[in-house]
């Protein structure tokens, strides 16, 4: 039968191979993530939705779940539409079935955006007037633009292959430090104009100083503006170590797995977590679908606030592919929901 | 959900697995997720229950033609801008906030700043 490879491109596979790349994804993550194994009636539902004739599979009634987006504004900008960002909103709640949407900037940086928030706020007003579903701010911490050349700090990135490490550490830490500031800034300025909330998109994409930034951003932010629901993506099915040595209430960050990165965030008060899989572009679809649902399941077992799985390009074992193929992208929004048991995507 | 066309994402997402958004309840379900850290089916029987949907008619949750009526009815709003819509943005979430028993921010700031108390 027809399906295809994590990078999107089309293979032949027969059923037996199929069930095969699903048994030894599911051996694979178990031992490496230490999460358990899923069930033979999981794997069978699995290979099921996996290997149906057709080419959109679906939900069962009463399966559904809730869908979030991230970066909607820059959508249609991206395909040459110039939709503006007010516009973009009523599209995705009248036309695209969202029931969340979220106010983005091209400059999809939290560091960038700071310095423009009265113009956000202004575009915020006028959508929020004008819509009924939720609408939350979004960007990316994105600690990296904090170093030099970009920002005031010292670039851990150079001085590590120096064997720099103290100086590359205290570089992150400091860099932490001003990324979680203007976190809070900014959801001072969101939280003003009556946003439903914020959602911090790729947190910790530049390692455990980063993701420390934005568990302490959390927590001061819950404690200032408790009329704000901070919504929290991730970037990794677990956490670099670049630093190594942070830790928060305790627990080491360095190696954490999208599991323990979510009760870390439910601690913090995040209201919502977004966990990401990474999706392995030389394994097949089948292997790396196997791997997001045994992921986010057990994150979802173990999580006490809502848990979101990230099914954009390359996570969530939707192929890299940034013109998604829906015969994907329906099995894995379908193994997510059914066989998971997400809250939402 | 991230890169990705509109079509071969958001909307491959929406039709597979999606609750509905302002069609049907979606919109309302995930205010409770995101506001009162809700797991989904907790979420799905608070709105159920104050939209007065028995356990047995949870279909009626995500049911288009139902849900559409209901919504009119209750001024909470829908994907039509005219056509006996009755309330549209800021209105239908007024109405929300009253219906789900919830302190919408945009709303609290619209009361603030008018003046208006309801």
């Amino acid at each position: 039968m027809l399906t295809r490879m994590g990078d999107a491109s089309m293979v032949e596979m027969s059923y037996d191979e199929i069930v095969a790349d699903v048994n030894a994804a599911n051996e694979e993550t178990s031992k490496k993530a230490k999460c358990p194994m899923l069930s033979k009636g999981d794997m069978d539902a699995l290979i099921d939705i996996i290997c149906n004739p057709s080419e959109f599979v679906s939900v069962k009634r009463g399966n559904e779940v809730c869908l979030t987006y991230d970066g909607p504004c820059s959508k249609f900008i991206r395909m040459g539409v110039e939709l503006n960002r007010g516009q973009a909103v009523q599209v995705y709640e009248n036309a695209l079935m969202a029931d969340t949407s979220e106010l983005s900037s091209v400059q999809y940086s939290f560091k960038l955006q700071n310095t423009y928030y009265p113009e956000e706020q202004g575009a915020a007003k006028q959508i929020l007037h004008n819509t009924t579903l939720p609408v939350v701010y979004g960007a990316m911490p994105n600690m990296s633009l904090y170093a030099k050349p970009d920002g005031p700090f010292e670039n851990p990135a150079e001085l590590l292959p120096q064997g720099k490490v103290k100086e590359a550490q205290e570089a992150q830490e400091q860099a932490a430090a001003m990324m979680r500031d203007n976190l809070v800034f900014c959801a001072k300025h969101m939280s003003e104009i009556g946003l439903d909330g914020i959602d911090f998109d790729t947190a910790a994409s530049a390692g455990d100083a980063e993701f420390l930034g934005c568990l302490e951003a959390i927590e001061e932010i819950k404690r200032l503006y408790p009329d704000l629901s901070v919504l929290i993506g991730m970037s990794g099915e677990f956490v670099l170590g670049m630093h190594g040595r942070v830790k928060y209430k305790g627990k080491r960050l360095a190696g954490m797995w999208c599991y323990d990165q979510a009760l870390a965030c439910a601690e913090a008060g995040a209201d919502v977590f977004g966990a990401v899989v990474n999706v392995n572009c030389s394994k097949s679809f089948a292997w790396n679908l196997t791997k997001a649902v045994q992921l986010y399941k057990y994150t979802g077992e173990v999580s006490p606030i809502p848990v979101f799985g990230n099914v954009g390009m390359g996570v969530g074992g939707v192929p890299m592919s940034d013109i998604p193929p829906r015969d994907c992208v329906s099995r894995v929004s379908t193994a997510l929901a059914e066989i998971a048991k997400l809250d939402g995507l | 959900m991230g890169y990705g066309d509109p079509a071969g994402m958001a909307i491959a997402h929406a039709q597979a697995a999606g609750m509905g958004g302002v069609r049907t309840t979606g919109d309302l379900v995930a205010r409770m997720m995101m506001q009162k850290k809700m797991r989904l089916p907790e979420a799905k029987k608070y709105v159920a229950e104050k939209l007065g949907i028995k356990e047995n008619e949870m279909w009626k949750m995500t049911d288009e033609i139902f849900m559409g009526e209901k919504r009119v009815e209750l001024g909470l709003g829908g994907v039509y801008g005219g056509q006996g819509a009755k309330a549209k943005g800021i209105e239908t979430k007024i109405n929300i906030s009253r219906l789900l028993d919830l302190e919408i921010n945009c709303v609290e700031k619209f009361k603030k700043f008018s003046g208006i108390e309801f």
